[in-house]
């Protein structure tokens, strides 16, 4: 029989203010095995792991039992008391009282008899519990960075910085991501470029970096410390160590259908092409589905004009397979399709655009070279109108539920430089709410109404309309109680953000969690922002959820902070809690090995003795530093030979019948 | 403030006015909006604040068109539309009496009139 001791947290008032806390130590105090029974106003303070510590010393307690948060939250803490008392940590159990009842439930006493019974489930658990030891893995010494934007860059820089090797797998042909196509940035009106590509040249000159553009990870196997990646680089149909970036062939590509990805389709590139002058790498890529060539056999101008006989048309996609201690997410963002916002007329009127194209005809570098000219006619526009939150904060169903965050500092950027270089232009804003928060961050937007004289209106765009060669934009002016017509001759949409769709695939390749956007769920919202529940998956950068460049890099170090804690370790304690096979009842089908996500169980004959008689048998072996203990063979097995340590069927079915006592 | 009617406008139109975040959508998108004395985002906050009364004897009521363009594009299905369709209903009820009797509409037709106005006139004048 153990010797158990129950400790019942009051949570301050989280707990006791639904719970009574006397009642449930009274009513568990005589329960079979318990010896000691106390209730304390913090049990994860100083004073409360030292009740537990005195308790197993004086009591010689064999199991512990502690009612108070979610195991999630201060498991660890407490067996790592035990631990400190010499107890073994696996003899310690937790009973959430706190998420699974006190903060659901109104009725104290209701409440009071789940907590009862929950302690009771926990403590018919202990007495099945056994010592469990830990093992040891190793820990590759290379991080996986998916996404080669300014959140993966400065994640890999901040990593390569710390001695470690980084790989970036980017999906396009060139790093920089979205940050590369935009104009100046907030709060202080530096180019975007200027401040990028440096960054973008330290990546690809890191001898701690290796850049694999035009790629795609195809799949990860294994666990923290040791995952197995495949990551196909696409065909580029150029020879890269050839390629020396002279754009000689884009030049004369003759296929000028292919729209600009880096200009958002605001013009034409050939089918071989270089996405920007500051690419990285520098190097040519042909669009086979543009490619006169590779569609007809004809052509083959670049072949021709490549003085590095760089092009390769039978080039092939190559896997490439490598061991990764860390991954990390920085999958970035998208603006969201336009297609069930009719009002605003973006399909239908070239010079409604998205803020991410009007950055494009701001820029130096885009379609226009810097002058801002309407995408209809070419013509100077002196009537802009700005809407905002276009599909954010949404839900009705046809946009996003969330605040896009970044969208009221943009449009004051937007606004002010318009009015800057172009003072005969009349700007007028469309805001629901102007937010703000952050460094210099209101006081710039307040530049761009006080300064610049944009003029900021409260209320709604209902819809845009045309006559006579200018948009008719019929929006709410709140403030003044009336319906505004303004005859524009451009707007521009701030449509709200989404993740990348690569995020889905990539997450569930991960067995990351995402949430219902599509965001990737964080560890804890508060305490560990940049860790995925899932051990050695890291978050950086909006795949997490949107924020603006200041932030992204922020969060990007200390993203990389936290791989680098990882790979620093020689070792990682592995948790003991996994699966092991009764080899006298395992009948060899093969089930467990197909289910493992992990490759942990291999089979192998083995001569065994069932009750006297001796015979060699193919049974399941569990390899138990690769076993993640997900249970999925637990549940498999016919014969009901896996089980679960420190999870086990017998384990369970106590906790039920305790709860159905 | 008439908690009473307010109570029976929001049951009757099934609208919640706590999830409007006060964008004017509505009344930025509302092709009646010069005829109207309170606009569709205003219906939403007089409700709201149990200004019913104020409402109930403005020809606004009258003047939306029923469009529903303002259900249409609110980012947070609000519907004031069918807010406005209540207080017309509560007006109808009170008054005992209909704007438009079932027998008095052939009289009233207008060939060119498509059935569709007919069928949606005769839901807004009457019980």
């Amino acid at each position: 029989m153990q010797k158990i001791g129950v400790f019942i947290c009051h949570c301050g008032t989280n707990i006791a203010a639904t719970v009574d806390v006397e009642a449930v130590t009274e009513a568990i105090k005589n329960e079979p095995g318990v010896v000691y029974a106390a209730n304390y106003q913090y049990m994860c303070s100083e004073n409360g792991q030292a009740l537990i510590k005195n308790a197993i010393a004086e009591y010689g307690l064999t199991g512990v039992v502690v009612c108070s948060c979610s195991p999630r939250m201060h498991e660890a803490t407490f067996r790592k008391a035990a631990q400190e008392a010499g107890l073994n940590p696996y003899m310690v159990e937790i009973a959430n009282i706190r998420e699974h009842c006190s903060w659901i439930h109104k009725d104290k006493v209701e409440a009071t008899e789940k907590a009862i019974i929950l302690a009771r489930a926990a403590i018919a658990k202990v007495h099945l519990n056994a010592p469990l030891i830990s093992g040891q893995s190793d820990v590759t010494k290379r991080a996986l960075v998916i996404g080669g934007g300014i959140a993966g860059i400065q994640t890999a820089l901040d990593i390569a910085e710390a001695g470690f090797e980084v790989d970036i797998v980017e999906k396009s042909p060139t790093i920089g991501g979205k940050m590369a196509q935009l104009d100046k940035t907030f709060p202080t009106l530096d180019c975007a470029a200027c401040i990028l590509t440096p960054k973008m040249v330290d990546a690809k000159s890191n001898d701690k970096i290796t850049l694999y553009t035009y790629s795609e990870v195809e799949s990860v196997k294994g666990f923290v410390g040791n995952f197995e990646v495949s990551i196909r680089k696409k065909a580029r149909y150029v020879n890269t160590d050839l390629c020396t970036g002279c754009g000689e062939c884009t030049t004369k590509c003759p296929s000028r259908k292919a729209k600009s990805e880096f200009n958002m389709g605001l013009m034409n590139r050939g089918a071989i092409y270089i996405p920007f002058a500051q690419a990285i790498p520098n190097v040519a890529t042909i669009d086979p589905q543009y490619c006169i060539h590779m569609k007809t056999g004809k052509c083959g101008l670049c072949e021709k004009v490549c003085s590095a006989h760089a092009i390769d048309f039978k080039q092939q996609d190559e896997i490439v397979e490598q061991k990764y201690g860390a991954i990390v997410m920085a999958t970035g963002f998208n603006l969201i399709n336009l297609d069930q916002f009719d009002e605003f007329g973006y399909s239908k009127y070239p010079d409604v655009v998205t803020s991410l194209e009007f950055e494009r005809l701001m820029n130096a570098a885009g379609p226009t070279e810097g002058t801002l000219l309407r995408p209809s006619n070419h013509e100077h526009p002196h009537t802009l109108v700005f809407v905002q939150c276009v599909g954010s904060r949404d839900t009705s169903g046809c946009g996003k539920p969330y605040c896009s965050k970044i969208c009221c500092m943009y449009t004051a950027k937007h606004a002010m430089l318009v009015r800057d270089k172009y003072p005969d232009t009349e700007v007028y804003v469309f805001y629901i709410d102007v937010r703000t928060p952050g460094k210099n961050f209101d006081e710039f937007y307040r530049r761009a109404v006080e300064q610049y004289g944009v003029h900021y209106i409260k209320g709604m765009v209902g819809k845009v309309t045309d006559k006579d060669g200018k948009l008719i934009v019929q929006g709410s002016d709140l403030l003044e109680n009336k319906q505004l017509k303004i005859e524009a001759d451009m707007v521009v949409l701030a449509a709200a953000v989404e993740p990348d769709p690569s995020a889905r695939s990539v997450a569930s390749m991960l067995t990351a969690s995402i949430d219902t956007n599509d965001f990737m769920t964080e560890a804890h919202a508060k305490l560990r922002p940049v860790e995925s529940p899932t051990a050695g998956i890291f978050l950086s950068g909006m795949a997490q959820g949107p924020k603006d460049i200041p932030e992204t890099v922020s969060q990007a170090s200390a993203c990389a902070a936290k791989v680098i804690g990882l790979l620093a370790k020689d070792h990682l304690v592995n948790n003991p809690c996994v699966a092991q096979s009764n080899e006298l009842r395992c009948n060899g089908c093969s089930n467990c090995e197909k289910v493992c996500p992990y490759g942990a169980i291999s089979y192998i004959e083995k001569e065994v003795n069932d009750h006297g008689v001796r015979e060699v048998r193919r049974i399941a072996q569990v390899n138990e530093a690769v076993c993640q203990g997900c249970g999925a063979c637990t549940v498999t097995c016919p014969s009901g030979a896996m089980d679960l340590k420190g999870f086990s069927t017998n384990q369970i079915m106590a906790e039920v019948d305790a709860i159905c006592r | 403030m008439d908690k009473f009617l307010q109570e029976q406008i929001l049951r009757m139109s099934g609208v919640n006015t706590r999830k409007c975040m006060k964008c004017g959508k509505c009344s930025g998108t509302c092709p009646a909006y010069d005829e109207m004395e309170y606009h569709p985002h205003q219906f939403v906050a007089m409700v709201e604040s149990g200004d019913i009364d104020a409402l109930m004897q403005s020809n606004s009521i009258w003047t939306c068109l029923s469009c529903f363009a303002c259900v249409e594009r609110c980012p947070r299905s609000v519907e004031p539309a069918n807010l406005i369709e209540a207080v017309r209903l509560a007006v109808i009820r009170q008054q005992n009496a209909n704007h438009l009797k079932a027998q008095e509409i052939p009289e009233n037709l207008e060939e060119k009139l498509p059935q569709q106005a007919i069928v949606s006139a005769f839901r807004k004048y009457s019980k």
